[in-house]
Parts: C-alpha cells; structure tokens; sequence
C-alpha cells in the first residue's frame, strides 16, 4: 500500500492553564492518503480544530506543546522542524481554511493582495503576475467580474464570498491537502452545498486530499471517503463512510447518528430529536478509563478501569469499545 | 468641523463673559492708555451691550482677522501669534514624530514578546515616562544636561548670530530639550497603547490565515498586524493632542521658548486680556483641525470607512 | 485558539484556557477581583508605598512638629542634613515640613477634584443613559465638546479669570482650592460620563432590569440599585487615573504661578520657586518633584492593576 500523505502518529497536544494542562488532543492517529477526503466530526471542543491546526504548527506554542506523537507528511515528521521549513510547507504543500469568513481576511488589504501574497512568494512570482493569478483563482472559484473584484476589499463580499476567496487563497498554490476546519458552519444552508460542491470541484480538478473537520454528520455521508470520529480528545472510531453510517460500532457514534434530525419521518415513531445525555468530561482532568463511559448507555464496570484501545473489526473499521 | 469651533468659540466667549470684573480695569492704571481710548476699547468689545450682540461682534472681528491690539507688546494681536505660531509648531511636531518613532517599535517588540524582559523594562519605562510630570523632566534635564555637564543651552535665543551650520545646530541644540521632554512624555502613553493595541490584534483569525500562508512571523506583523494596530492609535494621537499642547505650554515656560504657549502665561500675567482670548482661541482651533486630519488620516488607513 | 494575555503588564502570569474548568469553589465578583489584583505585585506594593505616603502626610506634623515658615536666613539653602531631612530653601524654611504640609493639599486636590468629576459624570451620563431621545443627544454634544476643550490652556484661563473673585469669597487658600477642584474636575468627568451611559445603554434592556421593573421597583432604586453597581468597576478605574490627572494639573497650575500662590506650600508651588535656584540648590526642586512623581505612579500602578482586577475583558 502506497505511503499516506498525512499521517498522525498519537499526536497530544497540551495546554498550559492556570488550573492545569489542558489535553485537548490526547493521543490522536489517523491518516490520509493521496486524493482522498476524510471526515473528521465529534461535537464543539473535542480536539478537531486543535488537531487540524497541529498540522501545520498553528497553535500559540508558549501555552501549547507537543506533548508525544508525530505528524507525518509524506513521511517526514513536522513536529521538530523550525518556522522557516514549516513556512516552506504551508500554503504550498498544506493549506487550511478556516470556519469564519467574515473575520478571517484581513480588511485593510484588497483580496487581490491577499491572495497575490502566496502566489508570490511561493511561486516565486512577480508583483503583476501575480495578481493576474488572483484573478484567475477568483475565475475559478465562481466570483463573477473577477478581474474588478480582484481589488475589492473582504467588507465588500458577503460570508459565502468571502469563504470562496478563502479557498481561492488556499488552493493558489495547488497544495496536495487542503485542511477545511468546519468551512461551513457559519454559512447560510444553500451557500453550504455551494461551497461544498466548489471544495469537491477543485478536489477533482487539482487531485487534492481533504481534511475535512465537521460536527454535521449528513455533510460527512454526502462528500467524505472515510471518517474519524473524536471525542474528549481521542478518537474512537474510524470508518469508511458506508461502513460508518451503516454499521456504527461505538456507541457515541451511534448517538451522533440518531440525533440526526430526519425530516422523512412522520410523527409516530421518531417524533422526538434524540440526544446524547449529559457533556463532555473535563480535558484538564479526564476519567481514567473510557471517557465516553458517563454517557454511554452500555456502560459496563469494565470501561471506567482503563481506555479501550483502537481494535480493528473490519478491514478499515477501527473502534474504541470494549463491545 | 465649524460646529465645534463655534461650540470652543460659544465657551470660551461665555467663559470670559462671566468673568467678575472689568477686563480692562487693569488698562486704567496704564498710562499710556487716555479714557477716551479705553471708552472706545469699550464700546468696541461692545462691554455694555448685552452679550448676544457682544458675542456676535467678537466672532465677526475673528473671523475678519480683527484680532484687537495688545497693549503689552504693542502690536496688532494677530502679528503677534504669527510671529510665535511656528516655533511652537515646530517643537509640538518634531515631539509628535520622535515619540512615535520611539513608541512604535517598542510597542510592537513588546506586544510580540509579552511578558519578556523586554516588556516588563519598556512598561516600567513608560510608567516611569508619564508619571513624570513634564516640568519636572524639563528641570531634571536642565540640571543633568545644561547645568551638569554644560552640554546644552537651557535659555532658547530666538536670534543667533551665525550662519550656515553653526546656525542649524545652535538652534537645534537648543531645541533638543524641550522636544525631548515632550516626545518622551507622549511616547511613554503611545508605547502601552501601541503595545495592547497589537496585542489586540494578534488574536483577531486573520493574523493566524496570514501565519497559514507561510509569509514569515515578521512579515505577518510588520504587514499584517501593524498596519491594523495602527488605526486606534492614530485616534488616540488625535485625541491626546490637548494635552500635548498643555504640555507645550509648560516646556515653553522652562525653557523660555518663544511660542504660543509662553505667550498664554506671559500674557496671563500681565493681564493683557485681548492676547489671551487670542491665543486660547488659536490653540483650540489647532486642536480641531488636528481631530479632523486624525479623521482623514483614520478614513485613509480603514478601506472600511467610506470619507462622506 | 490562541492563548489570551491580560492587558497589564503588570500581572505576573498570563492566563490562558483552551477548555473553562469548573471552579472548585464558588467566590463572588469582589472576591475574584481581589484575587487578580493581587496577581498584580507592582500594584500591591504601590498601594502600599502611597498608603505610607499619605500616612506621612496626613500624621506627619505630628511626628516632625516644624513650622513650614519659620524663616531662618542662617540656614538658607542648605541641603539635608539631621536638622532639616530635606534641606532648606532660600528664606531658610524646613522643606520636609513643607512638603508634608502641602502634600496634604496636593493629595486633598487630587482626591476632591476627583470625586467632583465622577459626580458630575455619573449624573450627566445617567441621565443621557436613562433618557434616550433628545436629552440623550444634547448631553453628549456637550460631553464631545467639552472633550475636545484643550485641557491646560482653558484651566489656565478660568485660572486666570476667577481666581482673584474666589480669593474674595473664599480667602486664599480656601478660594484657590475651591475653584482648582471645580475647575480640574469640571474639565475630567467626560470619560465617566461616556462610561455611565454605555452601561446605562447596555444594561437598560437586560431581563433583569425587566424584571425588577415588573416587581415594581421606581426608576431611581432601578438606577441606584441595579445599573450602577454594574457600572462601578470601570468608574473605579477613571477615578483613579482622575485622581494621578488632577494631581499632575494642579502642580501644573500652581508650577506656572496660576494655582497656589508661594505661601501655600503644595508640591508645584515648591516647585516653582525652587526653578531659579537648580544650579546652587538643586535639593529644593528635587524633592517635591520626587514626592509629586511618587504620588501620580503608585496611582497610576494600582489604577493599572485594578482595571485587570475589575475588567479583565478590556484592553486598556
């Protein structure tokens, strides 16, 4: 089997608080490989975007640190190296978008600039040339008149825009895995399926892989090839996406799956949205043993003693459960 | 623009008119000034009208550049200001521009470097800065540099004899003192505001999409978040500009400086009323221009403000 | 995702979460406020130094009973010595006695034209919050206006014009004290004010206000009871640096000879007759300028200090 472009080795990223280390990524492996898009959903504050931004060394090291793990990209690790190599992967080999578009340009500089910025400086392009490449991305992304918007500032683009501007920035340099951190969320639903069928457009136009990072489950079945699910930090289950949605192992999610609001369902049967009792454990402080077990309604005395380890139980089916 | 100006103009105006006493009781002791000229002095500040028509007279005479005559100087009042205006302008802005280059640098090393030994010295530094009231820096600087060590001269000559060079650097000898006392007490402020403003700034998500894109740490705040950074604190130069003038006036005392700001004091102690309403009218009307190009300059920074 | 860092450099750690644990114990907003400003070691140990300041000034006449005028051309201009701690000055007068004496109005300054501008600055901006409407837009006309009044030159005016009426009225010491407070404090409540009214805006429509209202609480117990507490925090800060501000303006005023006359001992005024002499007695200017340099940072630490204690949220 070919050698993934990504692959994370249990990677734990800690916090330093006032009130003590905060695992927010507490031993977390999963891999991509080359042109293949991967769900990653769990609920708000479960390690997702901590993970994504890992990646390319986005988090404020003095309170984060890199407790254990490694991050291979095509088989080199990225923890141990310096800002100036790190640079040299960003944006050209990796690029990541993130969830808020309307506070993630910067607004004194017209978009033009803030694209023609990575054009230029990982392409090695002149100040013009490189604008005429914004110009271009903006084509390809569907802004109509880009050659006028082109120097538009972010204020004068709406939240769907302003995310097509973002992928427009991202893919300038036609990195080989675009991280998409809930690229989605703050959008409109119709701008939703637009945007995600620009992301699987230019997935098959450059052959990119996709990480993407989601706590919608219905976007995960309808764009992604195989899913990882966190929770509390850790992942506990790893599917290709039939396999996931057709046979759910673990039991968080199997919850995530049935509080899927499902507007096919008369009243009767499934009239009430269903939800996974109670909150996430504390990351500062996590329970010995399984940390979905406060929740899980076949919790057994088995799974408070120690953390069930990833168990294959199909092939690409991994889970984290003692069932 | 012109409603502050007539509301400064409205106070002052009232201001003076509440004043007890007879503004010109003190030009009855001078004898060089016969009744007559007094009486019409009077009837001309219209004393005895009621104060509508009074106020309405002295804006008139403003505005057509009738600034009145100074009895202690002996010259037209509007003369006088344009004779001690630019030194005061000049002093006021090479301070301006020495404490923003000072505080600009230091404010973004320290704000990128929080908590660093660096920081801690610059934040005590500038607590030390405006805690120091500018006269007693002003006195301070005399002592260290004029008196001490006999580097510079503490008392501004307005008139060197010399030329070329020698010229120059006399007066900028001269100058040095109280432009520092000044740039630094302003650049004490401008530095921790410089500094919470990037640390504002560098938690905003565009800072971390601009890290994403592989520019560089230096390029992402000397390009990214400098430029945001800046906007605030253009405002707050703007709105500190009072002060700075008040400041002005205590440097132009101590240093015997001949600009508006000892012209104020001197004409406050002699009692020359026409100068003082003057003056205080000019370094108001300064004071509003400096707010409407702070606008400017803020409309130009932010493409997010359209300028009417 | 990043860390946050508190404001003020001059806490000691920066507090950063990713994940809000749960306290292990419940503590009320004084409590919790407390605890950040001790977080603060600059503004503690300020707190203490100005608590020994005003100890000196307030009991000092008691422990060093010297007359501040008792002119003894003998012993002009001398500089410390047992005799005399801080020195002479040229008619001879002790000038710890002095400074202790004119430290009390300095500080007395400071504190009454503070409380004049948050006074009038918590009325105006309670009332522009509370009404909306036309008196609301009027009152902040005002407010920008008088912020845009050059602070010194229209001081030193008012100065100027009033100051011989008030010495009628209230006799000289009394006179000069009364109208700097108005004046200093006439001229600073426009931040309070702004503040005020931003609370008043902001909390106006919350449903605990609603709530009181429907429980049949008048508008003044609305006001003084509820809105105002909340508004406490950040009018604490203003009056503190008010305070530092007013200090530095009166020593301004009686420095250019437009406060306090030279009688009256305060720290400016001191410090205006000892100018000329800065070459053979440079004593005589240090000291009241150490004193009033001392008084204006320990306020403006602890200021610092208790706007991380009682608004963390905000930067500066």
């Amino acid at each position: 089997m070919a050698e993934p472009l990504l692959d994370i080795r249990g990677l734990k990223t800690w916090f330093k608080t006032d009130d003590g280390m905060v695992r927010a990524v507490d031993g977390v492996s999963l891999s991509i490989d080359r042109g293949e898009t991967l769900g990653v959903v769990g609920e708000s504050g479960c390690g997702k975007t901590v993970t994504a931004r890992s990646v390319l060394k986005l988090i404020d090291m003095p309170p984060g640190r890199f407790e254990a793990g490694e991050i291979l990209w095509q088989g080199r690790d990225l923890i141990p190296l310096d800002e100036s190599e790190m640079n040299k992967i960003r944006a050209r080999e990796i690029a990541i978008i993130f969830q808020e578009p309307m506070t993630s340009l910067n607004p004194v500089y017209t978009v033009g600039d803030q694209i023609a910025e990575v054009i230029e400086l990982h392409q090695k392009l002149s100040r013009k040339q490189a604008m005429v490449g914004a110009a271009e991305m903006l084509k390809l992304v569907n802004i109509p008149n880009p050659e006028r918007r082109v120097n538009d500032y972010p204020h004068q683009f709406s939240g769907g825009m302003r995310q097509r501007v973002m992928i427009a920035m991202a893919l300038s340099c036609q990195p080989k895995l675009l991280i998409a951190d809930e690229p989605t969320t703050a959008l409109d639903v119709t701008i939703q399926a637009q945007i995600l069928e620009l992301m699987q457009e230019m997935k098959e136009r450059f052959g990119m892989a996709i990480m993407l990072i989601t706590h919608a489950m219905g976007v995960v079945a309808e764009t992604t090839q195989r899913v990882v699910v966190m929770y509390a930090g850790k992942v506990v289950e790893e599917a290709p996406v039939e396999a996931l949605f057709g046979d759910p192992r673990h039991p968080y999610t199997q919850g995530l799956i049935r509080s899927i609001p499902r507007v096919d369902r008369s009243a009767g049967r499934q009239a009430r949205l269903e939800s996974i009792p109670g909150t996430v454990p504390s990351l500062l402080n996590p329970p010995p043993g399984c940390r979905f077990a406060a929740r899980c309604r076949y919790v057994m005395p088995a799974c408070t003693q120690a953390i069930p380890p990833l168990k294959e139980v199909a092939p690409g089916h991994k889970v984290a459960c003692i069932l | 623009m012109i409603p502050s100006l007539l509301g400064i103009s409205l106070v002052l105006f009232t201001v003076l008119a509440m004043a007890p006493g007879d503004p010109f009781e003190e030009l009855a002791t001078n004898p060089a000034v016969p009744p007559e000229v007094r009486a019409a002095l009077r009837a001309k500040f219209g004393l005895d009208d009621p104060v509508w028509t009074r106020y309405l007279h002295w804006l008139a005479a403003m505005l057509q550049g009738d600034w009145g005559f100074s009895f202690v100087s002996r010259m037209d009042v509007d003369k006088l200001i344009l004779q001690r205006l630019p030194v005061t302008l000049i002093v006021i802005g090479s301070s301006q521009i020495i404490a923003i280059l000072v505080a600009l640098p230091v404010g973004v090393l320290a704000a990128t470097r929080p908590y660093s030994l660096f920081d801690q010295i610059a934040n005590t530094l500038a607590f030390v800065g405006f805690s120091l009231p500018t006269f007693f820096t002003g006195l301070l600087f005399i002592l260290v540099f004029s008196i001490q060590l006999d580097w510079l001269p503490f008392v501004y000559r307005a008139n060197i004899d010399a030329t070329g060079w020698q010229f120059y650097w006399e007066h900028i000898k001269q100058s040095i003192m109280p432009v520092m006392v000044l740039g630094l007490f302003q650049g004490a402020s401008l530095v921790r505001f410089v500094r919470s403003s990037v640390l504002d700034v560098i938690k905003l998500d565009y800072v971390t999409t601009a890290r994403s894109k592989g520019i560089g740490e230096r390029k992402v705040i000397t390009k990214h978040v400098v430029r945001n950074a800046l906007i605030p604190v253009v405002t707050l130069v703007a709105l500190q500009l009072p002060i700075v003038f008040g400041g002005a006036i205590v440097t132009e005392q101590i240093f015997r400086v001949p600009g508006i700001g000892s012209l104020l004091i001197s004409s406050m102690l002699s009692n020359d009323t026409p100068v003082v309403m003057a003056v205080t009218f000019v370094i108001a009307c300064l004071v509003v221009f400096f707010n409407l190009l702070a606008d400017i300059i803020y409309g130009w920074l932010d493409p997010r403000i359209s300028y009417r | 995702m990043a860390g946050s860092t508190p404001a003020s450099l001059t806490a000691d750690a920066p507090a950063s979460a990713v994940a809000q644990p749960r306290k292990s114990r419940p503590t009320s907003p004084w409590q919790e406020a407390w605890r950040r400003f001790r977080r603060h070691r600059l503004a503690v140990a300020s707190g203490v130094v100005l608590l020994l300041l005003v100890a000196t000034v307030a009991l000092g006449p008691f422990i060093w009973p010297v007359a501040i005028n008792d002119i003894d051309f003998a012993a002009k201009l001398q500089g410390p010595s047992w005799a005399h701690p801080l020195g002479t000055d040229d008619l001879g007068q002790d000038l710890l006695a002095r400074l202790i004496y004119g430290g009390r109005i300095s500080l007395a300054v400071g504190l009454a034209a503070m409380v004049v501008a948050v006074v009038v600055g918590v009325v105006v901006g309670a009332l522009a919050g509370m009404s909306a409407g036309w008196v609301d837009a009027a009152l902040m006309w005002l407010t920008d206006l008088f912020l845009a009044l050059p602070l010194l030159p229209l001081l030193l005016l008012l100065m100027y014009l009033f100051r011989d009426h008030f010495k009628r009225l209230f006799g000289v010491e009394g006179g000069a004290f009364i109208l700097i407070v108005v004046v200093i404090g006439g001229l600073r409540w426009m931040q309070v004010a702004r503040l005020v009214r931003a609370q008043f805006l902001s909390l106006r429509e919350k449903e605990f206000v609603e709530a009181a209202r429907a429980l049949g609480a008048s508008k003044l117990r609305l006001v003084v009871g509820h809105i105002l507490p909340n508004a406490l925090g950040p009018v604490i800060v203003a009056g503190t640096i008010d305070v530092a501000a007013a200090i530095i303006a009166e020593s301004t005023l009686s420095f250019l000879g437009l406060g306090f006359p030279s009688d009256i001992p305060t720290w400016g005024s001191v410090l205006r007759d000892a100018k000329d002499y800065l070459d053979i007695a440079p004593h005589w200017a240090l000291f009241p300028g150490a004193a009033i340099f001392l008084a204006v940072i320990t306020i403006n630490f602890m200021g610092d200090g208790l706007r991380d204690a009682l608004d963390p949220r905000r930067v500066l």
